[in-house]
């Protein structure tokens, strides 16, 4: 065969693969050009503090509120956590339910400009520290502890052992599987988890397992948020209005001593997989802002700035703050208050109380 | 000429070969270029730059918080797990496998219960295997060779049905017992068809490693791509991902030289068929 021959073949192989890449570039980029738009879609997923969100759209509120501003919301339950900030990061949601330390290490972390309009809880003992036959906190060093690694359980562990000035290097953290934590614990080999609600309720239903430290002793830190991509919220302020004015109107149901109160909390303790009284318990661990006003002034208290650090230390330090981070400072974080921790020219992650605000003052 | 009667010259087969491989690369590139172009940190689909520096990072450096090199760390400890698991599903297939191909009625009391066992998902049962083996190496050694050994223990049964009935006759007519039956006509014939079969499932057996490092560990390439999942980093998962297709395609290689080496006559005999 001739040179050419082949030439004139990889030309035409080249041209029809090129017109196949540039068909399918399109797919890859997302909303290149933000503008004001009309559907949004939230994810959440099963936890105590993010059930009302399920709730509220069976019970018709999104609804309600997405068409008093003229949008359509779609409020869609993802079933795996990680999946579920994977894919707000990659662009396939505006908003998302999220805890303060995931929001800042992959979108934040991943250049995805990220506003903390809710700040619906802290964790208040629904994550807890459990050991197998001990029942002192120190008694933790020198075994293997399983958690779901680079996890809130993580950074529970972190502080438990700081508050006994002991590090991480005195344990062995076994990174397991939440799914599986349950079982975990079932096994002779597995003598202290670190973990969350329902699983919590779960283990210490063993008369072995001893609660040894939880989140009420770290009260603020680990904190449940809802978070809209920051250029989104720029650009359509209405769609975190109707998401403020659809979260405090559940929670005012939610947490009212009322039948209809009552029937939202049963509602919310099945789709979660446990009854009203396994609900109820785990929002006794759990400080739910239930009035705007009490979310805002928590926003705007030094106390998220305080937290805020500890956090980004504690990324830091696993190397969770993006790749080779030069410092603890490479991602800023911008408080209600304006300032900034860290770099004020790559802010990405801000706390932001207008809407929370506004749902204090009716302005909604 | 018609098409099935074409085929391609030396060189240009060698461009054809290559081609998907570039054309997915430039794919890859035209759409991470895109996305970053968008936001310089994207991490799904990071650059070829930000993919060298997590190499280096995983490959080449020690990690503080452990003082080991994790990409070398979790390679030995997957490796270690694989081959554990591998091997035991081998022998559980040659030995059960060829017992029940040979005696009827080891075939009437298994063979039933072996075809419906490998039709059960492993994946379904973990809890059960970390309640009763624990959540260290023996259950992830346990899920792979559960996963496998089934269908191994079926296809060399199958295979030593296959053969034909007139080389059983004959050996007996010359003297043979059950055992040197199987140890001198049915073993040399069955050995390379086993490693065929094994070559089949390092697929799967890979496939049930990362499941079970997934769920509970402290090393190996499964439990890092999942650990680094929760932060979507795709510049750590991308290379794992690759490094992994790496190790499976040299297994498949040193597989077929092995049966080329040690039974040069199967290949004749398998196109002479």
């Amino acid at each position: 065969m001739s040179g050419k021959y082949h030439i004139k073949n990889i030309l035409k192989a080249g041209a029809l693969a090129l017109g196949v890449l540039a068909a399918s570039v399109p797919l890859m980029a997302h909303d290149a050009f933000a503008a004001p738009k009309k559907d949004f879609k939230l994810a959440w997923t099963i936890y105590v503090g993010w059930m009302p969100w399920g709730w509220a759209k069976d019970a018709g509120i999104v609804k309600k509120w997405a068409d008093k501003y003229g949008i359509n919301i779609d409020v869609v339950q993802v079933n795996d956590y990680a999946e579920s900030i994977n894919q707000y990061t990659v662009g396939g949601f505006d908003a998302l339910t999220v805890t303060n330390m995931d929001a800042l290490s992959t979108p934040a972390v991943g250049g995805v400009d990220t506003s903390a309009v809710i700040i619906g809880d802290f964790s208040n003992g629904n994550d807890a520290v459990i050991l197998k036959d001990k029942d002192k906190l120190a008694d933790i060093k020198g075994q293997k502890v399983n958690l779901v690694e680079f996890s809130v359980s993580h950074y529970l562990l972190a502080r438990a052992l700081a508050s006994i000035n002991l590090s991480e290097k005195d344990v062995k953290v076994v990174s397991t599987s939440d799914a599986d934590m349950a079982a975990a614990w079932k096994t002779p080999d597995v003598t202290s988890v670190v973990t969350w609600n329902p699983i919590v309720s779960e283990i210490l239903a063993d008369p072995k397992a001893h609660k040894v430290f939880d989140s009420s002793q770290i009260p603020g830190e680990i904190m449940d948020l809802t978070v809209v991509n920051t250029q989104t919220l720029k650009d359509n302020p209405a769609f975190a209005k109707a998401l403020a004015g659809i979260w405090y109107e559940t929670l005012a149901i939610m947490t009212s001593d009322t039948p209809e109160g009552k029937a939202a909390r049963e509602a919310m303790g099945k789709a979660s997989g446990t009854d009203l009284a396994g609900f109820e318990s785990q929002m006794a661990a759990t400080k739910l802002f239930a009035k705007p006003a009490e979310a805002a002034a928590f926003a705007r208290s030094p106390e998220v700035g305080a937290t805020m650090d500890k956090v980004r230390h504690f990324l830091f330090d696993h190397g969770l703050l993006g790749n080779g981070a030069p410092s603890v400072d490479v991602v800023g974080i911008e408080l209600a208050d304006g300032k900034v921790l860290g770099d004020k020219a790559n802010v990405k992650f801000r706390f932001n109380d207008a809407y929370m605000s506004d749902a204090a003052a009716g302005k909604l | 000429m018609r098409l099935v009667n074409r085929s391609p010259a030396k060189g240009w087969a060698r461009v054809l070969a290559l081609l998907p491989f570039v054309a997915v690369l430039v794919l890859y590139l035209i759409a991470s270029a895109v996305r970053l172009s968008e936001n310089p940190a994207d991490k799904l689909l990071p650059s070829l730059a930000t993919i060298g520096d997590a190499i280096v990072r995983m490959a080449f450096t020690v990690d503080v918080r452990t003082g080991t090199i994790p990409l070398w760390n979790d390679t030995a400890a997957s490796l270690g797990r694989l081959f554990a698991g591998l091997g035991i599903a081998t022998l559980i297939g040659a030995v059960l496998g060829i017992a029940i191909g040979v005696l009827p009625y080891l075939r009437a009391l298994l063979g039933q219960f072996v075809a419906v066992v490998s039709m059960v998902p492993p994946l379904a049962i973990l809890p059960i295997l970390f309640i009763t083996m624990g959540l260290g190496e023996a259950s992830k050694i346990a899920l792979i060779a559960i996963g496998i050994a089934p269908l191994l223990v079926r296809d060399i049964a199958l295979r030593v049905m296959d053969m034909p009935h007139q080389q059983f006759i004959k050996a007996q007519t010359l003297g043979a017992s059950s055992w040197t039956l199987v140890l001198r006509v049915v073993l040399p014939q069955i050995l390379p068809r086993l490693i065929d079969s094994v070559r089949l499932q390092i697929g799967p057996a890979w496939l049930f490693l990362i499941s079970a490092e997934a769920i509970a560990s402290e090393s190996g390439l499964g439990y890092r791509i999942f650990l680094v999942r929760r932060y979507l980093a795709m510049d750590v998962i991308l290379p794992y991902v690759a490094w992994i297709t790496f190790l499976a395609f040299l297994m498949e290689i040193a597989l077929v030289l092995l049966q080329r080496r040690a039974f040069p006559w199967f290949a004749a005999a398998r196109t002479a068929q």
